[in-house]
């Protein structure tokens, strides 16, 4: 039990502290890096909490795809970071207030949370204890069932988001000379070869 | 105090959500800052939807919590590919120049 709290301790500090260094660092590539430190961290708290399937899933999608993404566009844009952290001051006070009123609300509304006691046989899908089944085994039980329809909407989106960015970021350069393989194989020798009748004494 | 049960995840989504929050506010000009935040305030969704989930003894919490990973995955690529675009036509990424449609 000791060992339980002192991880979450440890998670929920480092998870909390990331998150507060990804929107005050200088540097974006910085904030990235943060960010998959708070990742990271919350997939430890994933774990804790029960949910180990998730917890992995968190790691390779967003550490291992998401943020990497990140990385990938920060680095690629030129951009002056200095210049963008200029006038950041002039937002704080207002900032401050709106994010300390919500915590405010959040704590007024999760402090007197109580869950009513026969909340837990309203469960749609029941978690097994885990020598019966795996987390991963109740997930994957459950979604290729109950929940294909919304499975297959969400590869859907996925799909769409994918076709989307690459539509988006391709682009036809001009004075760009490549390859096309459908001329070079629709060439004939009458229009690749032309005869010259040289006269004696004089270039082409 | 040693005894971690929900109000101890949901303190921690809820820091999480109010610092991506925060994050808009004092990243104001820096769109990339913006779209972590956002990515932040998702985590902090899903980590309620998991306490919640392990709690109440209920997967389905889990299984909306993969849905919204999808989400916010192809959320990030698409806003990555517009600003990709965006800086190409316009060479900033400064929230305050993004005002062509503005009347």
């Amino acid at each position: 039990m000791i060992i339980q709290a002192l991880a979450f301790y440890m998670f929920a500090f480092v998870a909390v502290g990331a998150g507060v260094l990804v929107i005050a660092s200088r540097n974006p590539v910085h904030s990235v890096l943060f960010l998959i430190l708070a990742f990271f961290n919350s997939a430890g708290l994933f774990v804790l909490m029960g949910a180990e399937f998730l917890a992995m899933i968190l790691v390779i999608v967003y550490v291992g795809a998401v943020a990497v993404l990140f990385l990938f566009v920060v680095m690629m844009l030129d951009i002056n970071f200095v210049e963008l952290r200029r006038g950041v001051l002039q937002y704080l006070p207002i900032g401050a207030l709106v994010g300390l009123m919500l915590l405010a609300e959040l704590v007024v509304v999760l402090g007197s949370w109580v869950v009513v006691p026969e909340a837990a046989s309203l469960a749609a899908v029941p978690i097994l204890p885990l020598d019966q089944v795996t987390n991963t085994e109740a997930i994957g039980l459950v979604i290729y069932t109950d929940y294909i329809y919304l499975f297959q909407a969400s590869g859907l989106v996925l799909l769409v988001a994918m076709v989307g960015a690459i539509v988006l970021t391709l682009r036809n350069r001009p004075g760009v000379r490549r390859q096309n393989i459908s001329d070079q194989l629709a060439r004939k020798p009458g229009e690749a070869i032309e005869m010259v009748k040289v006269t004696t004494g004089n270039g082409i | 105090m040693l005894e971690i049960g929900l109000g101890h995840y949901l303190t921690v989504a809820a820091i999480l959500f109010t610092l991506g929050l925060f994050g808009i506010f004092l990243n104001r000009k820096n769109v990339i800052i913006i779209l972590m935040s956002v990515e932040l305030m998702l985590l902090a969704v899903n980590i309620n939807m998991v306490a919640f989930s392990t709690h109440l003894n209920d997967l389905v919490g889990q299984i909306f919590t993969m849905f919204i990973l999808t989400v916010a995955a192809a959320e990030a690529a698409i806003g990555l590919a517009i600003l990709v675009v965006y800086y190409r036509n316009r060479g900033s990424i400064e929230v305050e120049d993004i005002n062509v449609m503005k009347g």
